[in-house]
């Protein structure tokens, strides 16, 4: 056994490693996963030093409580997260987008993220972990990647390897702000529904149900009504599609989505706005907004330059 | 050919051949999708080949849907023979506990299960698509004589291997998984095989199967 590890003493509601997630196999029916909040991920392995595609550990709302065991290591915790280490009896807060040193015997509690829903614990060195086509991207529901395919379980060892000396603290300045307004371009289908249905879907707020997870997020709103078919020969999906089932209620693709799907496609969200859709959490409302492609090109560049400009402020 | 390439999205191409279901069409969009394979345009995340459409996901950092667009319009096609294009043959057990919907058939179709499976058994089936869970086969078609509708109310859970019909197609659930279709055996083979790094899946969209029955026994012996 390495002299490096996390034992898992609670772990959490839904936590998996991820990295960038796996190209390639739609087809296959193996759909992309990877870190929801792609920025987030991206800010968790440069404050760590590590390679853009590093494993880390993701979690949503209640994070787990990792007791550390082994010489001094880096620690980041990225999002919106509230957490501490319980160093000897004591209670220590830090914040997030910054190095701090985890010590040997340090219990990690990750209470929750606020008012969102993913986080990410990344670390100066490297988390153990299996790989399956090309990825270390837990899937649940195929069962494959990291950890047999399977969210973290209470009780099991997380060995960590490739350990690097104590980093700078690489504090980045960044606030997750929350977004209402979700950017779509119109989808394939979009004439399958009445102008009705459609004045319904953009002047109407929808909530964001129970019902949403790594796979996509249910909506309930007003429901949206078809003139032309509610099922279609299924066909290709790809994270941010909105579909409207039989019922008339929106459902967004997300990240682990079923590869193929038969409900019309009424929208797409733009990729600018993706990373800021998976973080709004179930109670919240959200209303759509339709631009057109070059518009969403442009605000992608935008976000991207937003991105590296919170990285080479890093301090 | 493709009739029409409009952009899904901001990072995928839409690529549509048609709105029938047939072998034609579907093997178009596979030569399209095996061709596209072994090209180089960069950029390229996934492409998803269904029954008659194909959708291309590319990194927006690296492309855009203009540039790709014009890719795929100008991609020269080369015949692509798909090595695997064997005849699959996959054993199905029939036996009542496997068979959960055999009952139903009977009475939907007014055709007794001998011949239901009699039936069945006889065809080859051509895979047009594989997906929606890891590996899942769309095959077809389905002898007129066995179009039945989907169950009203799905399945909560279909157990993993079974072997379902509804209208003219007919699948293998290759994950437990909620599921409406009509469940008729069950497969002593993994058809997608999570243990495999390389080709996971036993059948690939364009290939050929043919069902043969076994029993109970031979179940057993070969799970």
């Amino acid at each position: 056994m390495n002299k490096n590890y996390f034992e898992v003493l609670r772990p959490g509601i839904n936590s998996t490693f991820q990295d960038n997630g796996r190209n390639n196999f739609y087809h296959i029916g193996i759909p992309f996963s990877g870190a929801m909040d792609n920025r987030n991920f991206l800010l968790a392995n440069t404050i760590s030093n590590n390679g853009i595609n590093n494993p880390v550990l993701e979690f949503a709302y209640q994070g787990p409580k990792l007791k550390y065991i082994g010489e001094n290591i880096s620690i980041n915790v990225t999002g919106d997260v509230n957490f501490k280490i319980i160093r000897k009896n004591k209670n220590l807060e830090f914040s997030c987008y910054e190095n701090i040193v985890l010590e040997n015997n340090d219990c990690l509690d990750i209470l929750s993220t606020n008012r969102s829903v993913y986080g990410y614990l990344s670390i100066g060195g490297t988390f153990e972990v299996d790989y399956y086509l090309n990825s270390c991207s837990t899937n649940t529901k195929a069962k494959i990647g990291a950890n047999s395919g399977e969210k973290l379980e209470k009780g099991q060892i997380i060995q960590l390897k490739n350990i690097k000396k104590i980093l700078p603290k690489n504090k980045i300045e960044y606030l997750n702000s929350k977004i209402e307004n979700i950017r779509i371009i119109k989808g394939p289908h979009f004439d399958y529904f009445s102008k009705d249905a459609i004045d319904l879907f953009f002047s109407n707020e929808f909530n964001v149900t129970k019902l949403s997870d790594r796979m996509g997020i249910r909506l309930k709103g007003p429901k949206i009504s078809n003139i032309k078919n509610t099922n279609i020969k299924s066909e290709g999906l790809v994270k941010g599609v909105i579909q409207i089932t039989a019922d008339g209620d929106p459902i967004i693709m997300l990240s682990d989505h079923g590869t193929i799907g038969g409900y019309p496609k009424i929208a797409v969200v733009i990729s600018a706005d993706y990373d800021k859709l998976v973080q709004i959490p179930p109670g919240s409302k959200i209303k759509f907004k339709e631009i057109n492609l070059k518009d969403a090109e442009t605000i992608f560049k935008l976000y991207e330059m937003e991105t590296q400009n919170l990285i080479s402020n890093i301090k | 050919m493709i009739k029409n390439i409009s952009n899904l999205g901001d990072a995928a191409l839409y690529c549509d051949f048609g709105t029938e279901v047939n072998k034609e069409i579907n093997r178009n969009v596979i030569n399209y999708f095996n061709n596209l394979r072994d090209s180089n345009f960069l950029g390229i995340t996934n492409i998803t080949p269904s029954y008659n459409k194909l959708v291309i996901s590319f990194d927006l950092k690296i492309t855009s849907f203009a540039k790709l667009k014009k890719q795929v319009e100008n991609l020269e096609l080369k015949k692509k023979i798909n090595s695997k294009n064997n005849l699959i043959k996959i054993p199905v057990c029939c036996t009542e506990e496997f068979a959960l919907d055999i009952k139903r058939l009977q009475k939907l179709l007014k055709i007794n299960e001998a011949k239901i499976y009699e039936t069945f058994f006889s065809k080859n089936y051509y895979c047009y698509m594989t997906g929606f869970i890891a590996g899942m086969p769309f095959l077809g078609d389905m002898d007129k004589s066995l179009f039945a509708k989907r169950l009203e109310t799905p399945r909560v859970k279909v157990p993993k291997n079974s072997i379902g019909i509804t209208e003219q197609f007919c699948n293998i659930y290759t994950f437990e998984s909620p599921g409406g279709w009509n469940i008729i055996g069950k497969t002593s083979v993994d058809i997608f095989d999570n243990k495999k790094n390389t080709e996971p899946n036993l059948i690939n969209p364009g290939d050929t199967i043919s069902f043969y029955p076994i029993s109970k026994q031979e179940y057993e012996k070969k799970i």
